[in-house]
Formats: structure tokens, sequence, C-alpha cells
């Protein structure tokens, strides 16, 4: 029951806002919508207490059955929930998140006319993404994985009279759809293989699917699959690669990243909700959750770590030049999550969940202190017009830079004094050096130079914003004012959360106390090793993150604090670097040219010249020439032409029945 | 209740509706007003009996219920009616798209509107007529049948370019139809009946069967459209009026789909089997080919056309997977569209009425002034899209799954689809519904009206409660394509140990 009113919670929420928020108005709204949130998050944290952090026997997963759904043949879904402690720690940290961003929305959307519709996208987001990790089936999981993209693209495009924010939110949706793409195929693979798409099912056939080594199955082709004749090992490959697929579109990995940054023209909570703590990391759950396939498959694996590594090392670049507030933090957040996926990718799940639930406080706290900082300056987001806003906004000030200071991780290495950052970034970073895959030397580096990129970015985005001149108009600079409590204290909370989430919940997330705390919900091969191992790694691995940070730290100090002239020079100097990543590596105008505009030139080509041009020409229009005259007294109902064809159809019966007849006298 | 013919009165219960209004007189309001309750009457009245049917379906019996059979002619030639899981949906369908053809319909046909309603039961008679008749050439004339009150209603009261239009889809039809002609002779000659039911269990020759099949597969590809023999159905769409289009989508592209798991799978697994490589084929490039011509529209009805078109590609790959995914996912995809494509006409038609064009660029920053226009708008462009939770996804999922199996080629080529429906149908919801509200023209339109309300709102229920509840639809169905894929199985079985045994 109690797992039912934590999903189904917003969904009445986003229904009573939905449909009456026209008659009940908007305050009722935000209130009957963040009220309950309150108590979806409240029971979400009993249920964290109850099912992660109790000493249970272990191994048990709770299924709460709700509604019969597709059935057909040998598929059997059902709406149904799976709660064990991956679940729990995704309530939290769901709820938490969306709890706040709900109430802060109460003061940060204040002004606008449309706020009913805003409360209630927010809660249809929330109900989406709970049904995403609740999911008992991959089916539901697609439900819930397309239900938050439905959602991101309502509230990116929530300011639809703005031509750029439609753009982005038609972007947002079909990039996503382009990892659905490979989702969609890996769940249609998985039910070959396995013969079903319910997850009991899936781990119970994988624990024993793949044969021994050197066993006589190893080699025996079990299906064809694009062309492919695949062993049970590569079948399996191809189908973690086509669900990686999934995750890339919606953690805007790599190739796949280009909606994100885009994303930033919805409202800042959305962004904060969705495009930093929860939507963007259902990639990384998906892996986590398809652990026990993942695990069977190190060449998967290996290309998740990668392609994570690539994604860290990219984003962090893009991000040191950028000049939007917004966008700087939309790049962080797909460089950390390419951090997630480095730890999926070496074994590590529970390091990439432990990331993942720290950087849903630090990060939404970030944004949400972006959204106070833009509150306060009128709107404005670009930070080459901001500085000197320390004085003015205090409590936003030290709680951005609370945030700052869990995202680049500060902390003291080899003790267990630090920000929440500073303990699920370096086990990932120590991880990477101490696995034995054959990208972890690659994954380690570059996730070092993203740490340093991660500090200098973040502490450039602190300066430029809170230090130095004020470089906004006098009239802004007159109305600067600090947010209202109602944002204020969301912000606390979260920064609380940044504050102790890594000190508190490490051991049980990644180190002695692992086993009890996840009870079998992250599946790890026995020869996987990682959690023993990244203890052992030497002191100097352990403190390259903070040299890193440190660096960063001191550079951005001396280019924005000590000698801001020095940015301007740098940039000019090195003009073809600095306009590459400002134009993020040309990404957009690639793909519009590969894809957009091929696309639209293929699709008019096949209209003029294929419809109308080949098929019509010589097919109706062809015989059409010929029968011209007919056609042309085809102009009433009386006309012949329409007796023609009746008459033509009575011949027709009749000559059949007479033949018939004939055919049955004799 | 058993013994009463409730086919029969279904079938024909809309005759009853024709007479009534020969009766009546169009020269004034009142005269108007009356045809218009008559039809109404007429069409609820007929899909309430025909609810009956659904609620008497024996869901536990994969072969025909509610069976009625009258020798005609002394021929052989039989009047026998019935249905079974994958006939009855369609009749249900039929019977509940008719009264919204009606209320769409209101006030937008101003000439001549009791031959248009005339017109439009009489449809009503011979597309239910196909979906139950089991005597071979009683489905070909009620299938052959249904052209003429479209013509008519495409030829009369279309738009500008409706004779062109017209006669385009008469051209198509007639080509395939003089095939099946052909063919059901053929069957006749060969089995000696015209009895769906016995051809079901007569086993065509090998050789036979595929000439059966491609004569039948030209009736049907038409009616489908499959590509390449789509092109009739956008200026089909474009020039007919609203409720045409309701119906053309709804249940008159369902007739092709119908036919080829009732005749061609069924009757011809082997056929069916040796052919499917060459269905995949034209229903893949249905799929990517007309959704990128989609994209490129400038006419509003004439994109939800190639959608359509589309679509339907995913309804011939899952019949052809001949899997249980595939096949119930088929029907769920023709049954779903049905609803969503009807919609998405019906949605059309709201601003066509206002503004009399069909251009996307006429339009832009509806959802300021149409609010629950929008939102309408949007649910259906979403079931379009195959967004899980709508009806649209159930179908799509299905049948990806279904071909998977098969050929997996095939399904990579299909789930391109999932992309380009997106690109297609969210650019054409940003032109027409997004942005501000800068023309003129649009300045003074109004939010929907009751009518209007009482035409999407069942529709947009539906929509979603098929898409979160299908069960009652994979109930009925799923026996009935158990028998039909196992038959279709033990067939192809049979002709390989016949194989073996030869060699």
């Amino acid at each position: 029951m109690i797992y039912k009113a934590i999903v189904f919670l917003p969904l009445i929420g986003f229904l009573i806002a939905g449909l009456f928020g026209r008659s009940i108005g908007a305050k009722a709204s935000e209130y009957v919508t963040s009220g309950l949130m309150i108590v979806a998050a409240v029971l979400s944290w009993i249920v964290f207490f109850n099912v992660a952090m109790a000493h249970g026997d272990g191994h048990e997963v709770i299924k709460v059955d709700v509604l019969r759904w597709i059935q057909s043949g040998g598929i059997d879904i059902e709406w149904a929930f799976r709660i064990d402690t991956l679940t729990a720690v995704m309530f939290v940290v769901v709820n938490t998140v969306s709890t706040l961003v709900h109430v802060y929305s109460i003061g940060y959307m204040h002004h606008d006319p449309h706020r009913p519709r805003f409360f209630a996208y927010l809660s249809l987001f929330t109900f989406a993404m709970l049904m995403l990790v609740t999911a008992d089936n991959l089916a539901q999981m697609f439900f819930g994985w397309e239900g938050v993209g439905l959602a991101s693209y309502l509230l990116i495009g929530f300011w639809y009279k703005k031509p750029s924010a439609s753009a982005a939110a038609m972007k947002a949706f079909i990039v996503n759809r382009v990892g659905d793409f490979g989702f969609l195929l890996g769940i249609a693979g998985i039910f070959m293989l396995f013969g079903s798409i319910n997850f009991e099912t899936i781990f119970a056939t994988a624990a024993t699917y793949l044969p021994a080594e050197g066993a006589a199955e190893s080699a025996e082709v079990i299906g064809n699959i694009f062309g492919m004749e695949l062993t049970r090992a590569g079948a399996l490959t191809v189908i973690c690669l086509l669900l990686f697929m999934g995750a890339m579109g919606k953690s805007a990995q790599f190739l796949l990243h280009t909606w994100l940054p885009d994303a930033m023209e919805g409202p800042t909570p959305v962004s904060a909700l969705i495009h930093a703590a929860t939507m963007v990391t259902a990639g990384v759950f998906l892996v986590a959750r398809m652990s026990p396939l993942f695990e069977l498959s190190p060449d998967a694996m290996l290309f998740v770590t990668i392609i994570g590594a690539i994604t860290a090392f990219f984003a962090a670049t893009v991000g040191l030049v950028q000049n939007d507030i917004k966008r700087v933090i939309a790049y962080s957040t797909c460089s950390q999550l390419g951090y997630m996926f480095v730890a999926l990718g070496l074994g590590a799940y529970g390091a990439a969940i432990f990331h993942l639930f720290t950087h849903a406080f630090f990060k939404a706290l970030l944004f949400l202190g972006a959204g106070s900082v833009i509150h306060a300056v009128d709107g404005e987001q670009d930070m080459r017009y901001m500085g000197g806003l320390r004085k003015h906004i205090p409590w936003t000030f030290w709680m951005m830079t609370i945030g700052t200071l869990a995202l680049t991780g500060v902390g003291i290495p080899g003790t267990t004094i630090g920000f929440a950052g500073f303990f699920s970034k370096d086990f990932i970073i120590e991880s990477a050096y101490a696995s034995h895959s054959a990208a972890a030397g690659f994954a380690f580096t570059l996730l070092v130079i993203a740490a340093l990129f991660t500090s200098f970015y973040s502490w450039r985005l602190a300066f430029m914003t809170f230090f130095g001149k004020p470089r906004a108009s006098a009239d802004v600079m007159h109305h600067v004012h600090e947010s209202p409590q109602v944002m204020l204290v969301p912000l606390i909370l979260l920064a609380i959360g940044a504050i102790f989430a890594g000190f508190v919940f490490h051991d049980y997330f990644f180190g002695h106390h692992y086993v009890e705390f996840w009870k079998g919900a992250l599946f790890t091969l026995p020869e996987n090793q990682i959690l023993e191992e990244f203890h052992h790694v030497p002191l100097w691995v352990k403190w390259s993150p903070f040299f890193a940070m440190a660096l960063g730290f001191v550079t951005a100090w001396y280019m924005y604090i000590k000698s801001p002239s020095t940015p301007r020079r740098l940039a000019e100097s090195q003009k073809v670097l600095y306009e590459f990543l400002l134009n993020k590596w040309y990404f957009d105008e690639l793909y519009d040219f590969l894809f957009v505009r091929s696309a639209k030139a293929l699709g008019r080509f096949l209209w003029k010249k294929g419809d109308i041009g080949v098929i019509d020409a010589y097919g109706p229009n062809g015989v059409a020439a010929r029968v011209v005259d007919v056609t042309r007294s085809v102009v009433r109902l009386q006309s012949g032409y329409l007796y023609h064809y009746a008459f033509a159809m009575l011949i027709g019966i009749a000559a059949l029945v007479t033949w018939m007849m004939l055919g049955s006298s004799m | 209740m058993t013994d009463w013919p409730i086919l029969s009165t279904v079938t024909f219960l809309p005759l009853v509706g024709v007479l009534l209004l020969l009766l009546t007189r169009e020269d004034s309001a009142f005269g108007r007003r009356n045809i218009l309750n008559v039809s109404l009457l007429t069409t609820v009245f007929t899909f309430v009996v025909s609810l009956f049917i659904w609620i008497g379906f024996d869901n536990s019996n994969p072969g025909f219920q509610m069976v009625e059979k009258h020798a005609w002619l002394g021929t052989g030639i039989s009047y026998h009616l019935g249905v079974d899981g994958i006939s009855m949906l369609f009749v249900i369908l039929t019977t509940f798209l008719m009264p919204f053809c009606v209320l769409a319909s209101w006030h937008s046909v101003q000439k001549r509107l009791k031959e248009y309603m005339i017109a439009f039961l009489l449809l009503e008679v011979v597309m239910v007529g196909v979906f139950v008749a089991l005597d071979i050439v009683l489905f070909y004339v009620f299938f052959e049948a249904t052209l003429i009150p479209m013509f008519v209603i495409i030829g009369v009261w279309g738009g500008k370019d409706r004779v062109y239009a017209s006669y385009k889809f008469f051209l198509y039809t007639l080509a395939g139809s003089v095939l099946m002609m052909l063919a059901i002779m053929a069957m006749y000659w060969q089995a000696g009946t015209t009895d769906i039911t016995e051809l079901l269990k007569y086993n065509f020759p090998g050789g036979i069967q595929t000439w059966l099949w491609l004569a039948c597969f030209a009736a049907f590809s038409v009616k489908m459209p499959m590509w390449p023999v789509h092109t009739w159905l956008p200026d089909a769409h474009v020039q007919a009026p609203t409720a045409g289009s309701v119906i053309l989508a709804g249940v008159m592209l369902k007739l092709g789909g119908y036919g080829f798991i009732r005749i061609s799978l069924a009757m011809f697994p082997l056929a069916s089997d040796y052919f499917a490589p060459f269905v995949f084929t034209l229903s893949v490039l249905a799929i990517i080919y007309t959704s990128l011509v989609a994209l490129m529209q400038d006419d509003i009805k004439k994109l939800i056309a190639y959608s359509s078109v589309a679509h339907m590609g995913y309804v011939t790959m899952g019949i052809f997977a001949a899997n249980v995914q595939g096949v119930q996912g088929a029907i769920f995809q023709m049954l779903s569209h049905g609803i969503v494509s009807g919609a998405l006409f019906l949605c059309v038609g709201v601003i066509y009425d206002r503004l009399h064009t069909r251009e996307i660029s006429a339009y832009g920053g509806l959802v300021n002034n149409m609010p629950k226009y929008a939102v309408a708008f949007m649910i259906f462009t979403m079931a379009n899209v195959g967004l899980p939770g709508t009806s649209g996804f159930v179908g799509e999922f299905l049948t990806i799954i279904g071909v998977f199996q098969v050929n997996t080629w095939v399904a990579l080529f299909a789930a391109t689809g999932v992309i380009l429906s997106a690109c297609y149908a969210l650019w054409l919801y940003r032109r027409v519904v997004f942005g501000a509200l800068e023309k003129e023209s649009l300045k003074g339109l109004l939010d929907l009206s009751g009518r209007e309300k009482l035409i999407l709102y069942p529709l947009i229920a539906l929509t979603i409660f098929y898409g979160i509840y299908p069960a009652p639809i994979f109930d009925a169905t799923a026996a009935s394509v158990d028998l039909l894929v196992n038959n279709y199985a033990a067939a192809l079985q049979a002709a390989q140990d016949l194989a073996q045994t030869v060699h």
C-alpha cells in the first residue's frame, strides 16, 4: 500500500492540477501538488530505512501487483512494482528533489500565469520517473522512460511562445527517441533470448545463461541478429549495447548529448529536477538494474566505460568556456553522468549509484542556486552580465559555494572528511585505476583531467557570478534582491545533503556494508572484486583528484580574480581552440548537416520524384491520359462514370453467379 | 437470444435510417435538423446494438460465433455470417466511429445533406458486412461495394480537386478488385465451395496458392495501402470531407489488413511464408519512405495520411511475421489506428471548419486561444508517435517484438519509424499549436465547442484506456489468433514433412 501511495500520489496531484487547475486556481494547485509530494517524500524515506537500511534476511524483493497490461502469446506483462534497495534509493532521490523543486517553484514561478499547468507537469514527471524506477519489467520501464521524456518535452517547451523553447523541446524528444530506438530493439532481443521481459525471469535465466568456459555450447550459434551469426555471449553483447543506446540517449552521453544543453530553455527548477537530478540518471539506473546482463558481457562493459570517459572529458572541455550560467551546469551534469557510466562499465555499480545519489543533491542545489541568481538579476543568464553579487544575495552565495565544494569533491584524501562529491567521485577515479578493464588507464586519465576542468569551470562560475565588479546595468543592480524563504529553504535542505550525504552513506553504497545494504539488487560476478581492490590503490592515486581539483581552483582564481584580463588574451591567442570549444565541438552543425537537412532533402525528393514523379506518373496519371475523356465527365453525382462502375460490378457478380449456377448444375 | 440474428440486425440496421431519411425533406432548417437527428440516432443505436455482439461473445471459443446461414440462389453461395475474435472488434470499431462522423458533419456539410447521410449509412452497412461475411462471394460484394459510397462522398462533397482524387481512388481499387474476382473464381473452381469456413479447412496446393495469394495481394495491398500503391490515399484524404477521412483512415484501410489475415494468411500459408520477405520489404519501405515524405508535407491532412501509410506498414509486417505477437499486435495496431487517426482527422476538421484551410503555414500559436484543443491534439499526436500509455504503443511494440523473432533486420528498419514518427508529428504540432499567436486570422478562433468536446473527449478516454488496459482486446482476440497461428505453423510443417518424404 505504501508503495502504491508513493507512486500514485504524484499522479493524483497531476490529475487535480491538470484537470481542475483552472477552476481551483493557481494557489490551490501549488499546495495540492506540493502537499502530495511532501507526503510521498516522507513515505520514501520510510521505505528507504525499511528496505535498504534494515538488516533483513537479504535477497528478498518485494513485488506489488497493480493491473494486467499486455498478454499476447509468450508475452505476459503486468503493471507491477519491484521494490529493492535500488528502487528505494531512487525513491529517495526522486521524491526528495522533486518535493524541494515543487516548493521552490512556488517562489520561482510566482509571476507566471500558467502555474497550474507547470505544477501538473512537474507531478506528471515525478509519476513517470517513479514508474520507471519501480518497473518490474522492461515494458513498464519503457513506459516510465518515455513518460519522463514526454514530461521533459512539455516542460522544456513550457514557455511555448519562445521559438527556441519549442525547438529545444522537440530536439530533446527526438534525440531521446534515437536512444529509445535501441532500447526498443534491446527489449525485443531480450524477449527472443529469454522468452520474457520480466526482470525476475530474465535475471533467473541470465545466471546460468552463458555456458561454462570451454563447454560445447560456447561456440554454438543461437541466432542471427542483424546479419551476425551469434553465440550466446555474442547475442548478449549485442543486446546490452542496444539497451545502452537507450541509456546514452536519456543520459545525454557523447554523440547523443546534444539535446541536454538546449534543454536549459525550460524554467530553471525543471533543469534542476529533470536535467540534473533525476531523468538524466535514468540511463545509469537502467544499466545498474540490468547489471545481471551487463556483468556477463565484458565487451559491452568496455564500450560503456569508453563512452563514459569520453563524455566526462568532452563535456568538461565545453563547460570551460560557456557563458550562460545554466549551460555551464548542464555541461557539468553531462560530464558527471560520464563519471557514473565509467563506474558502471568497470563493474563498480555501487559507486555509480552513489555518485547518482550525491550528485542529485549538489547538482540540484547548484541549479536551484543558479535559479535564485537569475531570479535576483531579473532573468539574466549570461555570466558576463553578472559579477559582484556576493554581498547582495548572501544566502544564495553560500549555498552555491557549498554546491561547488561538493561538485569539485573537496575533502582530505585518506580520511572520511569531505563533501558529498569527494566520496563518490573519488571512488570512481580510484576504481578506474584499480580495475582490470582494458580501458581502465584511459578512463583514469580522462577522469582526472575532467576533475581538473570541473574544478576550473565551477570556480569560474562562482567567481564570475559573485565576485569582482558588478557588470550588470545599474538598473538591474538596484533591484537585486535575495530570494524569498520558500526558495531558500529547499536550497538549505539540499545543501545539508551536499555536505553530509557522502560522509553518512559511503560505507553502505560502496564500502563495508555493501552486501547488507544492496541485498543483491546490484549483481556482480564472483571475479568482480573492484569493491575490494579500489581500497588498495597507491597513495598518489588517492591524491590525484585532490591535486587536480586544487589546480583547477588556483587557475580559476588567477584568471578571474587575480588577473581578469587573462581569459580574453587566452581566447584571442588560441582562437581556433576557443571557437571549437565555444561551439561545442561543432556537433550541432554536424548533425544538422548529416541528419536534419539530409532527411528533409530526402523526404522532399521521395515526395516530388518518387510519389509524384514516378508512381503517379506511370500509375494512375498514365492511365488517366488514356481515359481523360471519361474523367472530364465525372463532375456530378449523376455522371455516367459511377454507374459504369456499379454496372461493371453488377455484371461481374452476375457473371460469377451464372457461372456458378452452370457449374453446380453440371 | 441465441437464435436472434444479431449480426444481420447490426449490419442492416442503418438501412432503417436510410428509409427514414428518404421520407424527410431538406428544404428547411427543421428538415435539416431532422436529417441530422435521424442519422445520429441510427448510428448510435446501431453502436449500442453492436455492443451486444461483444457482450455475447465467448472469448474462449476460437471459431465463428453467432453464425447465420441461409442458402442463397441455390448455387452453393450462401448468406453466411459470423464473427470470431479477429473480426468481432472491427465490427465494433465501425459502428463506434459512425456517430462521430455524423457529429463531425453537423455544420460542415451544407449541400445535399440527406444524400450525404444516406451515403454514410450505406457505407456502414457494407463495411460491417465485410467483417461479418463468411462466404467469400458475399465478402467480395461487400468489399467492393464499400467503394461506391466512398467514391460518391469524395466526388460530391470533397474539396477542390475531388474529381482527380476520387478517380485515382477508383482506378487503384479497380485494378485490385478485378484480380481478386479471378482469385475467388479460381478458389471456387479448386475447392468447390465459397464458404469461408470450408475454405479455411481446405488445403490449397502449393502452386495455386502462389497465384491466389498474388491476386488477393493486389486487392488488399491497395486498400491497406502498401507502398508503392499508396498514392491514392493522400489525395483521397485531402479531398474528402472530415467524416470521409475518418472512415477512410479508421475503417476502410482495415479492410485490407482484415483481408490479409482472414484470407491470405489463413488460406494460403505456404504462399504467405514464401512471400513474407517481399511483404517485409514493402512494409519497411512504407515505414521509412512515407515517414520521410510526411515530414515535408505542407498540408496537415496529407501529413496525417502519409503517417497512416507508415503505420499500416507495422500492420502488414506484424501479420506476415505470423506469430502470436505479430498478428495480435497487427490487429491491435489497426484498432488503435482506427481511433487515433480518426481522431487526428477530426482534430484537423476542428480547425478546418474555422479557417477553411489545411495549410500548415496558415496556423501557429493555437495553444494561446485554444488550450483545450491543444491538449486533445497533443494526446493524439503522442498516440500517433506511439508513446507508451496510449493505445498507439501497444500495437507497435508487439509487432516489433513479433517481427524481431522472425527477421531482426526488418525489426531494425521498422524501429526507425519510432524516430521518424516523432520528427514529423512533433514538427507538425510545433508549427500548428506552439509559438506566439501572431497571425491576425487566428486571433478570433474559439476553443472547442460542446459538440467538438463530445467528439474528442471519448476518443481521448479510449486512447488512454486501451494504452493502459488493453486486456479486453487481447482477451477477445487471443483464442482465434492462437488457432490461426497454430494452423499456419502446422501447414508449413506438413509441407516440409511432405517435401522430406518425397526426397
